[in-house]
């Protein structure tokens, strides 16, 4: 029985914590991968000194769960475990943690993959970043994140 | 009636965060064009040739899924999670 978590939060993400579980789980985990998403101090040529998460609450949970969901379907995992921070956050912080542990390292990779493609252009949230030295904007989605998520639809990512 | 949620970037612009409307309108697209009869920075937003995303009852929607009376429809651009 694969087990499945996903939670937003505001407090800090402590990416070893969520890990140890992963490692102590039981014997029939083979390999562990996990992708950590940090806040990076530039975008757009711009110094960012902080970064505020918005969501939309019930319906991001409720997507996560459904990509969770797709992932398990297509490949073989043990445990799957997605968290996203929400709130301020500063550079260097984690973002999002996608953890997968399967039997083996294949499968663990491409689903941890497969996650994260999805959540960048399904998941309901959005970032507002301050400048250093005054102003904020909204982060803008990317085209590279679209084509990344559409990738798992067509040939380009071959499921095995 | 329907309710309808505004975030990130449209609710700032809109300076709105939720509302509940009686509408006669019956799918996402037919929802918008009656925003957009608003004017100001409604049209902007809904008629503008902005992109927004929308969401019915919390599920990603397309322009032509049928509206009904309760629903939670959530305006929104693009995600920028991750």
């Amino acid at each position: 029985m694969i087990r499945t978590e996903v939670r937003v939060q505001s407090t800090p993400l402590d990416v070893q914590a969520e890990m140890a579980e992963f490692y102590s789980a039981d014997a029939s985990v083979g390999g562990v991968v996990n992708f950590v998403g940090l806040m990076r101090d530039m975008n757009e040529g711009d110094r960012v000194a902080a970064m505020t998460l918005e969501h939309y609450p019930g319906m991001t949970e409720k997507a996560l769960e459904a990509i969770v969901a797709e992932a398990a379907e297509r490949w073989e995992t043990l445990m799957v475990r997605v968290v996203h921070r929400i709130g301020e956050i500063r550079p260097k912080d984690p973002i999002v943690l996608v953890a997968v542990a399967g039997a083996h390292r294949g499968e663990a990779f491409r689903a941890c993959e497969f996650i994260i493609d999805y959540l960048k252009t399904q998941a309901p949230f959005w970032k507002r970043e301050e400048i250093a030295g005054g102003g904020a904007r909204w982060v803008e989605a990317r085209a590279s994140d679209d084509a990344a998520a559409s990738a798992w639809e067509s040939s380009e990512k071959i499921d095995r | 009636m329907i309710r309808i949620l505004y975030f990130a970037s449209l609710r700032e612009r809109l300076a709105q965060a939720e509302e509940q409307v009686d509408t006669m309108a019956e799918t996402v697209a037919a929802l918008k064009t009656e925003l957009a009869a608003r004017g100001g920075v409604w049209a902007e937003v809904f008629d503008g040739g902005l992109h927004v995303l929308a969401a019915v009852n919390q599920e990603m929607a397309t322009a032509d899924q049928p509206l009904h009376d309760g629903d939670e429809v959530g305006f929104f651009p693009p995600v920028t999670g991750g």
